[in-house]
């Protein structure tokens, strides 16, 4: 434990994998906005650490200089005012300036954040538990990819409960609620991969809503799109399973490792005999993951929970069939 | 006032007979009783009892985040989930709203106040048994399969998760009334039993801090009861008011959860403005400055408090001019709480300061509510909060509020008034020890919260990603630091109840009228009425220490 | 808040009130001091035995209380209000499920009960002058009267929800209401031409169907949403029912373009047609109409709940004004009682317009 735990210490002084951020406090500047709100948040810090460090040394010089030597001495302290007008509207409006000051910078911010781009690339995200998907350009995938230097206005809608999608990079965060669209934008400014997280707490998978996004150079989106247009119809089914799985967040369920998760392990599991809530049991085939991928609470295992979402509408036939597969390999 | 009704003032042993605590003996005569000093005394040992329950769970969470992923053996993402729910939900709805105000007020305001007892100590009483009442909800969630959701309750998660969410909403429902009813009595009780001469401008800041803090339970309560009410509902009989699959909105009930917990916020710090401005003239010996702002800013702080609830909503989807309201208003805020920092700080300028354990927690709590006052800065600005929200670096902020803050006011006024209210005095030695462990494993717990969150962590997360597992560790260390710092205090307090009363009338030379009636205090607190012709914090010069009693008698003249 | 005057009177020596001078028993506590716990009645104040030990005077025990139960209601203000803010929130979102679902609820029984609660608060206020006077039997009268009117509301609120029940007009999912709007006597009797548009548009609209027995359709949206005669499979018919169903709408259409205004006006208020004539295809319910049940039954739920509590407080006031306990020295119970009374009755009083009363 102790040795973990210096290991890590260590690690957190070494940057991290991502490209580092000019600032310790911050995640990486990965978009337009980033650094407008770094300078604001660099500047908020500045001032409240003065503020703060202010306060401790009066107080520590007070408590040096006024201290007093026993109860039993019985030391009077020295007669001042009970009040002082002047200075008490100094200190009033200072901070009633500093705070005006950080109200319109960070109104100005909000309302940049707030203002949709008109000419942007369109993206549909659609979150439920416990993963996301992004439908652009006639794709779907479990990762947001997008091109540098683009405005991109990513559309939100929830199938079950409330979400949020926060790329801390990019420096933007929007609620994902059911029964209406919300949205955000950006515009990446550099390329690579950044993290994303479900920012509002949506249940047991919540901290596995993890994704990615990918940052392309304009030329490489285009190339990405043709070779994810050419992998859709070239791949064998059980690579595409696979490809599925990761992207549509699979894994944040089901482990292929044999360990049950929130639901039964894929290892080993077409083929083998399981038994339901409803008192069958049932050799698992290819009906029988088409079924449960398409209509998931029709059975129900012993022993899991009936929380998963139903994919139906979402993936062809072609891709279920590549799942299908890529669970029938793992053996 | 100090020169007025002083009977007991000299009487360096207080009569053993007839005091609250032993005018009566057995099981019922305190459950049963009227009387504003037990009920008080009972409420500060369910809250602490809370405290150790919550706390434990606090513990469970920190120990549970050593490594991302699964740690403890057998704590599953589920498990985790409802240790965080049950650690917010007691924190908040059974140790920190009751806290200051139902455990500490109870004993306190009456004696500060001058009268007999609250205006009514049935309701009184029955505020205590509602609290028992919901915390045994609370309590069968957990045993039914503790809710998950978060103390928040969230629709439509809250509607939809199958663990048990009807009690706990339920058990935070009854609570509301507990507070409810404490509150209304407060506000009765200042207003018609202050005695002769007891003037608004006479009372003391804490009575104030109670004053503002009942005004914002009675008004704000009922709104998070109804929310809950409809919640239950909605939960059981599907109206559809918050269930989008029917048509309603979840970010209603959003609005409707915050109207209520943003108030909420304030009756857990405005008390703890009362006890620290109690707490600082009298270990400074010198006259609080700036009475009258500390006294209407509580006031204002709770009016406003009222107008600020969209501040936790700005990335939820509510209009860029709500939420540009909102902000706007939470700046003004910042102005008065600003300010009694300053005041508390020049009441120091030139006083005579003792640091008995009392003040060391004052001490802290303007350190330590300083950080996290500060860092409300970050989040009330727009456009760095969409950054912030729900991300650790929130969970740190009200963790520097509400623990730093309430908490450690909370166990300074624990340390002032128990030689009051128990008529025995705690181990000094002990008592600044602890208050030490409990600020360093304060500052220890939250500080990396800050700069996990504001690196990319969200909060309520399992999982992590690894580059911030040194910062967790860290966090986790201290937890359990203060924890331990909560033990030792625990005992330093607790093992002076097996003492005899040697606790002197006025051991911190205060000025305020519960420290001329003896210590403990009579059942009927006053043995002639009081009659006030000063200032709450007027007179230190008139005070003077005698060793033989350990505490302070008026200067013979 | 007429309180705040006597409060700060209370604070100086005089009282300005009919009630006794303060501290009259001063001089008697200490020796009740060390009494215990025994707050229930008769100790001490003598010469008032229902006077608190805490109190000095009979008027600040008056004044606390009346001070005290203004708190209370603030509180229930605000507990309601949450409920008229949900109302306010869908109202303004979604207008036409009021107008469309108040023709459900039933203006008389409301009007009967909003007399019944006017009549009970008469008697509660005329209760409080007696006691002040001390007029025992009138007293006992004028609560008993009070207690009748609640049972009475509660009763005439009982034969609505049965009603609603049995026309399936309840929330949620619940929400499968046995009759439409048009055919509902209150919307016949309202608007009579609307009313008979909407029962030839129906006609068209659900021709060759069996008789509707409206039950399972969430949007109404007529006859492809629930058809309980087997669909014939074969080609040709189903081009045939498209084919039928395109002549349905050019009929349809061509009745409501016939229409006045007026005519329709109604119609579109209540969400059963667009607005837009040609967007029209058929009748169809409000999709959030089941929103507002939601809100109807706890609303006045919520307050029959009030009512009950009511009632037992009540009862409680007549077995004390049976045992002559108040006079004008004690008559705050009967007091509070009475403004909480009002309050109830005042919650009923928004309640009555907002759900039944709507344009």
């Amino acid at each position: 434990m102790a040795y973990q735990f210096f290991h890590c210490l260590s690690s957190l002084a070494a940057p991290p994998k991502l490209p580092d951020s000019p600032f310790f406090l911050l995640p990486p500047q990965a978009s337009t906005i980033s650094g407008e709100i770094d300078w604001l948040f660099n500047i908020i810090l500045l001032i409240c650490s003065i503020v703060t460090i202010g306060v401790i040394l009066a107080m520590v010089y007070f408590v040096r200089t006024y201290g007093a030597k026993s109860r039993a001495a019985n030391e009077k302290a020295d007669k001042t005012s009970e009040h002082n007008t002047t200075l008490e509207i100094t200190w009033s409006v200072i901070p009633l300036v500093i705070t005006i000051a950080f109200f319109v910078w960070g109104f100005k911010g909000y309302v940049n954040l707030k203002t949709m781009p008109r000419d942007a690339l369109e993206v549909q995200a659609t979150a439920q538990k416990w993963s996301w998907l992004f439908e652009h350009s006639g794709f779907s995938s479990g990762e947001l990819h997008v091109p540098v230097n683009t405005k991109v206005r990513v559309i939100l809608r929830s199938t079950d409960v409330l979400h949020a999608l926060w790329i801390p990079s990019f420096r933007t965060k929007m609620d994902v609620v059911p029964g209406r669209y919300t949205d955000l934008w950006f515009e990446a400014t550099q390329t690579g991969t950044f993290p994303i997280h479900c920012a509002e707490y949506c249940g047991r998978g919540h901290s596995d809503m993890y994704s990615r996004v990918v940052v392309h150079t304009k030329a490489d989106f285009e190339a990405w799109k043709k070779a994810e247009q050419n992998k859709n119809d070239s791949m064998p089914p059980a690579e595409l399973g696979a490809k599925l799985a990761q992207e549509r967040g699979c894994f944040g369920c089901h482990t292929i490792d044999g360990t049950p998760k929130v639901g039964p392990s894929w290892k080993g599991l077409f083929g083998s005999r399981e038994s339901y809530t409803d008192g069958t049991t049932l050799v698992i085939d290819e009906n029988h993951v088409k079924e449960s991928i398409e209509d998931p609470q029709a059975k129900i295992r012993v022993g899991f929970p009936p929380t998963m979402p139903t994919f139906k509408g979402q993936l062809n036939d072609k891709q279920i069939t590549g799942l299908i597969e890529y669970i029938k390999s793992l053996k | 006032m100090a020169t007025t009704t002083t009977t007991d003032f000299v009487s360096p042993q207080p009569s053993t007979t007839d005091n609250y605590l032993n005018n009566e003996k057995g099981i019922l005569s305190w459950l049963l009783t009227l009387d504003h000093k037990r009920i008080g005394v009972m409420y500060l040992f369910s809250v602490l009892a809370a405290f150790a329950l919550g706390g434990t769970f606090a513990l469970l969470i920190r120990a549970e985040l050593w490594t991302p992923g699964p740690t403890l053996p057998g704590v599953t993402a589920d498990m985790y989930n409802q240790f965080f729910t049950l650690h917010g939900a007691i924190m908040v709805f059974l140790v920190i709203i009751p806290g200051i105000p139902a455990a500490l007020g109870n004993i306190i305001l009456p004696l500060q106040l001058g009268a007999k007892d609250v205006a009514f100590p049935r309701l009184n009483l029955l505020s205590y048994h509602v609290w028992i009442l919901g915390a045994c909800f609370m309590l069968l969630s957990l045993v039914l399969g503790a809710a998950d959701t978060g103390w928040t309750f969230y629709t439509p998660y809250s509607t939809m998760t199958e663990t048990a969410v009807i009690p706990a909403a339920f058990g935070a429902f009854v609570l509301g009334f507990s507070s409810i009813f404490t509150g209304l009595n407060f506000i009765v009780t200042i207003h018609k039993l202050r005695p002769k001469g007891m003037t608004w401008f006479r009372m003391p800041l804490f009575v104030w801090a109670l004053y503002s803090t009942a005004l914002i339970q009675v008004l704000a309560t009922p709104v998070i009861a109804i929310t809950l009410l409809m919640l239950i509902v909605e939960r059981t009989f599907g109206i559809g008011i918050f269930d989008p699959l029917l048509g309603g909105d979840p970010v209603l009930f959003e609005h409707f959860f915050w109207f209520y917990s943003h108030p909420a916020v304030y009756i857990m710090i405005v008390p703890a403005f009362g006890v620290i401005s109690e707490i600082i003239p009298v270990f400074s010996r010198k006259p609080i400055f700036g009475y009258k702002f500390i006294a209407l800013s509580s006031v204002a702080i709770a009016i406003l408090g009222f107008l600020v609830w969209g501040h936790h909503m700005f990335t939820s989807g509510q209009s860029v001019l709500a939420g540009t309201i909102f902000s706007a208003i939470t700046f003004l805020i910042a102005i008065p709480t600003a300010i009694k920092t300053f005041n508390w700080l020049s009441t120091m300028y030139k006083g005579r300061i003792h640091l008995e354990t009392p003040m060391l927690y004052a001490l802290a709590f303007l350190w330590v509510f300083t950080i996290g006052g500060v860092t409300g800065m970050f989040l009330a600005v727009m456009s760095v909060d969409v950054h912030l929200h729900d991300t650790y670096f929130v969970v740190a902020h009200f963790h520097y509020v509400m623990m730093g803050g309430s908490i450690t006011a909370f166990l300074g006024g624990l340390h002032y008034w128990w030689p009051k209210a128990f008529g025995r005095l705690y181990n000094e030695t002990i008592g600044r020890i602890g208050a030490l462990i409990v600020f360093v494993g304060l500052n220890l717990t939250f500080f990396p919260q800050f700069i996990l969150g504001s690196r990319g962590m969200p909060r309520r997360y399992y999982n992590y990603l690894e580059e911030f597992q040194g910062l967790h560790q860290l966090s986790t260390i201290g937890a359990f630091t203060l924890g331990m710092g909560f033990l030792l205090t625990a005992y330093g307090l607790l093992s002076s109840l097996r003492k005899k009363f040697d606790a002197p009338a006025n051991p911190w030379g205060a000025t305020t009228l519960e420290w001329q009636t003896a210590s403990p205090p009579p059942y009927y607190n006053f043995a002639t009425p009081p009659e006030v012709t000063q200032g709450p914090y007027d007179g230190y010069e008139n005070l003077e220490y005698d060793e033989k009693i350990r505490g302070y008698v008026p200067t013979k003249a | 808040m007429t309180d705040t005057t006597s409060e700060t009177q209370s604070n100086s020596e005089t009282h300005g009130h009919s009630a006794p001078p303060r501290g009259a028993h001063e001089p008697d506590e200490n020796a009740e001091a060390h009494a215990p716990n025994g707050h229930g009645g008769g100790h001490g104040h003598s010469q008032y035995p229902h006077l608190a030990h805490h109190f000095d005077s009979p008027q600040q025990q008056f004044d606390a209380g009346k001070l005290g139960i203004w708190l209370f209601l603030f509180q229930e203000v605000l507990f309601f209000a949450g409920l008229f803010c949900a109302y306010t929130v869908y109202r303004a979102q979604n207008p036409e499920i009021f107008v469309y679902a108040h023709y459900h609820l039933d203006t008389t029984m409301g009007a009967i009960n909003t007399c019944v609660l006017l009549v009970s608060s008469l008697t509660a206020a005329w209760a409080v002058r007696n006691a002040q006077l001390g007029e025992k039997n009138k007293l006992v009268l004028n609560i008993s009267i009070t207690i009748l009117c609640a049972f009475v509301f509660l009763g005439v609120k009982y034969k609505e929800y049965a009603h609603k029940v049995h026309e399936g007009t309840l929330w949620g999912h619940h929400f499968n209401p046995e009759h439409e709007l048009w055919e509902l006597d209150s919307f016949k009797a309202k608007h009579p031409e609307s009313a008979e548009l909407a029962e030839k548009i129906a006609a068209i609209q659900f021709e060759g169907q069996p008789k509707r027995e409206g039950h399972g359709e969430h949007e109404g949206s007529g006859a492809e949403a629930k058809a309980p005669v087997p669909k014939p499979a074969a080609l040709p018919t189903a081009m045939a029912g498209a084919a039928d169903a395109d002549t349905k709408v050019r009929r349809i259409q061509h009745l409501l373009l016939q229409a006045s205004d007026e005519t329709l006006h109604p119609l579109v208020a209540a969400g059963i047609i667009k607005h837009d004539v040609l967007a029209t295809t058929g009748l169809e319910r409000p999709a959030k109409a089941h929103i507002f049940f939601g809100i109807y039954f706890f609303m006045t739920g919520l307050h029959g709940v009030h009512v009950i509590a009511g009632i037992i407080v009540w009862i409680w006031m007549l077995i004390k004004a049976k045992r002559g306990q108040f006079g004008p020295n004690y008559f705050g119970p009967i007091d509070y009682a009475a403004l909480y009374w009002h309050l109830v009755d005042l919650v009923w009083i928004y309640l009555f317009p907002l759900l039944y009363l709507i344009h």
